[in-house]
């Protein structure tokens, strides 16, 4: 019952923000992403560290097609569902000094795609798994279209495109491995079905192309990235937060969900090419993000490059690996849309993002330099910060499986201190531009917004066996799969 | 067979009212006739199949169902016709009785036992048709389009009838439990029954506009008046396909082997011709005539794989496009009326949609659902048609037209969106729109319908 209310506590508060009121909208909002705020919360103090899936629901939809509408939590949902609660409040409340015509429908659209990811992240039922997938492209993509930058909507249309043609690939494959499941019933499409399900290597390689080509798309993993920095940058700053906090995320889960435990001998084969793709990622887009000059494009690119880390220790199949992903997901979540409320708080002050034309921006705000510091640094992955566990567990993992992708993976580390740094500097010290001579310090939302976000990058960083722990029990009952 | 009766004589009716001065008479008498033929329609839904008129025609459940889209689609664009056909020269009598003519025609399509009574039914739905694209008299595009229409249609129309004598002579029988019969029981039959059933299926598929005997599509639906390719787009294509899968279903699943192939290239011809070439159409109408290609290849690729998933497929499948279409082609009309006072040229291309959400967001919602319905995205029908299409053919196991199939929906996606892109991001110069009451009635059944049986698809698949 706890996690369908999870599902539809966010559908309910959508459309009641429809049709209220554009200048009640946000607060109405904020109370029902609260409101879901407290029941992850209670589902987080109820859950017990072990593997299987709890506060199940699961009633029949298509009965004709075997297609179940259930769900449930274990370690690995447990976390993003955690994530998405957690972040969806402070986005919303990042926007309240800034107004956006049409608020209702804006706020809805935030408060849809908040469902369908926890959809997403808690169905159990393969089709459900996809149609959520799916359903959560739509709000975004509205968010990002309508109320987005001048290159708009071009630019949001080859994201969409992009990425239904790649869950198009995924919903063939969910479709074959339907047809091989056999249960006294007839077909079924509960993914735990598919767990048992042993394919030969070659239709294995098949399918592990047609899951890779979905959530490589998502994610995104180089070469199908290019749809990612432009969406990023011409998108509203929540829609951005939206993609890259969370929405990201999908593909890193699907990835564990259906590729890890499915496709063994798919992962055999084709597991170290996806490795590969994922460090050629890091690598190109730390290059890239360190020649950018728009703020926002370059937080874009430094995910691209956090993602692929991502990527590449879950494809090394390795526990360190898959459990330094799902900490680094939680960390990256945090701190990107951190970052990117500031590069917001930035422009809405200066109107520029170019981080040649600020500077100086220290001197007046003590606030804004602490938040921003702390944020950079998790990112940077500096110890003691959330980012600093998962960026080790992930490039052990890396390095347990391929010695040299381990070491190439390793240049993250400088990379990215290089661009992040670059990036405060240029625009937080130095001297004063015309654009930031009147600097207005942080407003009580702004600091709403960033003291839970410093607090988890704290959090995380000193104590992240609170979360470790959670996931463990989950995560090598699914390796055990792969190392029968 | 109460609905074919009825329908001919109340059609009579219809077009005798048309002596009246008073034309007011005549769309809620039409409504009507069609309200009451569609209940007619399901009375015998329980009772076993049956055979009717010295078994020439059949009737069960799938040919039920199929009528009752048939119907329910001519219910939905003859409500939408009020207000359209009012203008001075046109005859509306002659239209509504020759709507409910060509309806006799398409449901003796759906459930002709007899080669016979299919050629009678596709004659019937194919006049009607040619009478109906040239209605539009003084528009010399509606009377090129009409000849056009009847010239190839005539063509395909007489290879049709070619290959039926041919069956004749290969089997010595036009019925179709015979032709079963006599494939099962002559495992290599003479070259005479392949030649037959490839010329009546030409025929056929040129009345579905499958490529490569699509090229009169565009031409006919553009030049056509929007309410009448409405009507052909769902109507002729349910008919149409109903018709293919009793005949491969019904008589020559023996020789599946031997026609699979040709169906599957028509299938891949049609998939591509459908979706690359409505990627650069301009105009909205022009686009919806290529979607209405790609979507005769999609039920064919249902028809190709022929699994007992295929049947409730393209049931399911004919539903959600006839229902997505009609809703699309409804708003363009409210809108070409708005803006073809100001400038032919936009009326019905893409522009005609800018501004749309902000001036009236209903219509912008219904634009919108039935476009992401047409190119298969979750919660609507169209998602779920296309799911038990894909099932059916993963089921069967040819993979290589699974994949082509999947590029082709992804461009899909690609020319559906530029309506919704038009609709909610681009700035118009739209006036106030007035949707008539009864409009906005249809458009918002056809919305529900859409999204519900894209929440609960189990309600009409547990059916057939």
């Amino acid at each position: 019952m706890l996690t369908l209310s999870l599902i539809l506590i966010p559908l309910f508060a959508g459309v009641v923000s429809l049709i209220t009121k554009n200048n009640s909208a946000k607060q109405l909002a904020l109370i029902g992403a609260v409101v879901e705020l407290v029941i992850a919360i209670v589902v987080y103090t109820q859950f017990q560290p072990t593997a299987s899936h709890q506060f199940g629901f699961s009633y029949p939809w298509i009965k004709s097609a075997g297609i179940a509408f259930a769900g449930g939590i274990d370690g690995i949902s447990l976390l993003l569902v955690m994530l998405t609660a957690f972040l969806t409040p402070l986005i919303i409340l990042s926007t309240f000094r800034q107004p956006y015509k049409n608020a209702s429908t804006f706020y809805a659209l935030i408060l849809f795609m908040q469902s369908a990811l926890m959809g997403v992240f808690t169905a159990t039922d393969a089709f459900l798994f996809y149609l959520f997938f799916e359903a959560a492209l739509i709000p975004v993509y509205f968010l990002a279209a309508v109320w987005g930058g001048e290159n708009r909507i071009k630019v949001t249309f080859k994201f969409f495109v992009y990425t239904i043609f790649g869950s198009l690939f995924m919903l063939v494959a969910l479709v074959y491995l339907y047809y091989q499941t056999t249960s006294p019933q007839g077909h079924t499409s509960e993914i735990s079905a598919f767990y048992k399900l042993a394919l030969d290597a070659q239709k294995q390689g098949w399918i592990f192309w047609a899951f890779f080509i979905a959530f490589a798309i998502k994610m995104p993993v180089f070469p199908f990235h290019t749809w990612q920095p432009d969406t990023y940058t011409e998108s509203p700053t929540p829609a951005t937060m939206l993609l890259a906090g969370i929405m990201l995320k999908m593909g890193v889960y699907g990835v564990i969900r259906f590729i890890l435990p499915i496709l063994p001998l798919g992962l055999q084969s084709w597991g170290t090419t996806a490795i590969v793709l994922s460090v050629i990622g890091i690598v190109y887009g730390s290059i890239i993000a360190i020649q950018q000059r728009d703020m926002k494009r370059l937080i874009a690119y430094s995910s691209f490059a956090h993602v692929g880390l991502m990527s590449a220790g879950v494809f090394s199949q390795t526990l360190s690996g898959v459990q330094g992903a799902l900490i680094q997901m939680l960390a990256h979540g945090i701190n990107v849309v951190g970052l990117f409320f500031i590069v917001e708080i930035i422009f809405s002050r200066t109107k520029t993002r170019n981080i040649e034309q600020l500077g100086g921006i220290t001197q007046r705000t003590p606030n804004l330099t602490v938040y921003f510091m702390i944020l950079m640094l998790g990112s940077v992955a500096l110890p003691l910060t959330n980012g600093f566990v998962g960026e080790f567990l992930l490039l052990r993992g890396v390095y347990e499986s391929n010695v040299w992708m381990g070491a190439i993976a390793g240049t993250t580390i400088i990379l990215g201190a290089v661009y992040m740094l670059r990036l405060f500097q240029k625009s937080m010290f130095g001297n004063k531009s015309s654009f930031t001579e009147h600097f207005a310090d942080l407003s009580f939302s702004e600091r709403a917004v960033l003291l839970p976000l410093t607090i988890m990058v704290f959090w995380m960083g000193l104590y992240p066996n609170s979360f470790l722990k959670l996931t463990e029990p989950a995560v090598s009952n699914l390796l055990q799969m792969i190392h029968y | 067979m109460l609905p074919i009766v009825l329908l001919s004589i109340l059609g009579l009716v219809v077009l005798f009212l048309g002596f009246q001065k008073s034309k007011n008479l005549l769309l809620p008498a039409t409504l009507l006739v069609l309200v009451v033929v569609l209940v007619a329609n399901f009375l015998n839904w329980n009772d076993a199949p049956s055979l009717y008129f010295k078994s020439m025609l059949f009737e069960n459940k799938l040919t039920m169902s199929f009528s009752g889209i048939v119907l329910l689609s001519a219910l939905l664009i003859v409500a939408l016709t009020r207000g359209f056909i009012d203008d001075e020269s046109a005859q509306p009598a002659e239209y509504y009785a020759i709507m409910l003519f060509s309806v006799v025609g398409a449901i003796m399509m759906i459930g002709f036992e007899n080669l016979i009574m299919l050629f009678l039914g596709v004659e019937i739905l194919s006049v009607s048709m040619y009478v109906l694209t040239g209605s539009d008299k003084k528009n010399l595009r509606s009377n090129e389009a009409a000849l056009k229409y009847f010239l190839m249609g005539a063509f395909a129309t007489g290879i049709m009838l070619f290959g039926m004598a041919l069956l004749y002579g290969a089997t010595g029988s036009f019925n179709v439990t015979a032709l079963k019969a006599y494939v099962l029981t002559n495992p290599t039959p003479s070259v005479m029954l392949y030649a037959g059933l490839l010329m009546l299926l030409i025929g056929m598929l040129f009345k579905v506009s499958a490529a490569p005997f699509h090229f009169w599509t565009p031409d006919v639906y553009d030049g056509a008046p929007t309410i009448f390719t409405a009507f052909m787009s769902t109507i002729v294509k349910t008919a149409g396909f109903a018709a293919i899968y009793r005949l491969l279903s019904g008589s020559f699943s023996g020789i599946y082997s031997f026609w699979w192939v040709t169906m599957a290239a028509i299938t891949v011809l049609t998939l591509l011709a459908g979706n690359v070439t409505a990627v650069y159409q301009q105009s909205f109408k022009r686009m919806m005539a290529y979607s209405s290609i790609s979507h005769a290849g999609y039920l064919l690729l249902s028809l190709t794989a022929l699994t007992s998933q295929s049947q409730s497929a393209i049931v399911f499948y004919s539903l959600a496009y006839s229902l997505a279409t009609i809703s699309a082609f409804g708003v363009l009309m409210v809108l070409a009326k708005e803006t073809g006072v100001r400038s032919h040229e936009t009326a019905e291309s893409f522009e005609a949609f800018n501004g749309l959400g902000k001036k009236n967001p209903l219509l912008a919602f219904v634009l919108t659902v039935s476009m992401l319905s047409l190119a298969g995205i979750p919660l609507t029908a169209g998602f779920w048609g296309k799911f038990f299409v894909f099932s059916s053919v993963v089921e069967r196991g040819i993979t290589w037209l699974l994949i082509v199939a999947v590029f082709m929906s992804a461009i899909g996606v690609y020319y559906y969106f530029r309506a919704i892109i038009a609709a909610y991001m681009r700035e118009g110069e739209l006036g106030a729109i007035k949707v008539p009451t009864f409009y906005r009635l249809v458009l918002i059944a056809t919305t529900i319908i859409t999204l519900f049986l894209g929440l609960f698809p189990d309600l009409l698949r547990g059916l057939v």
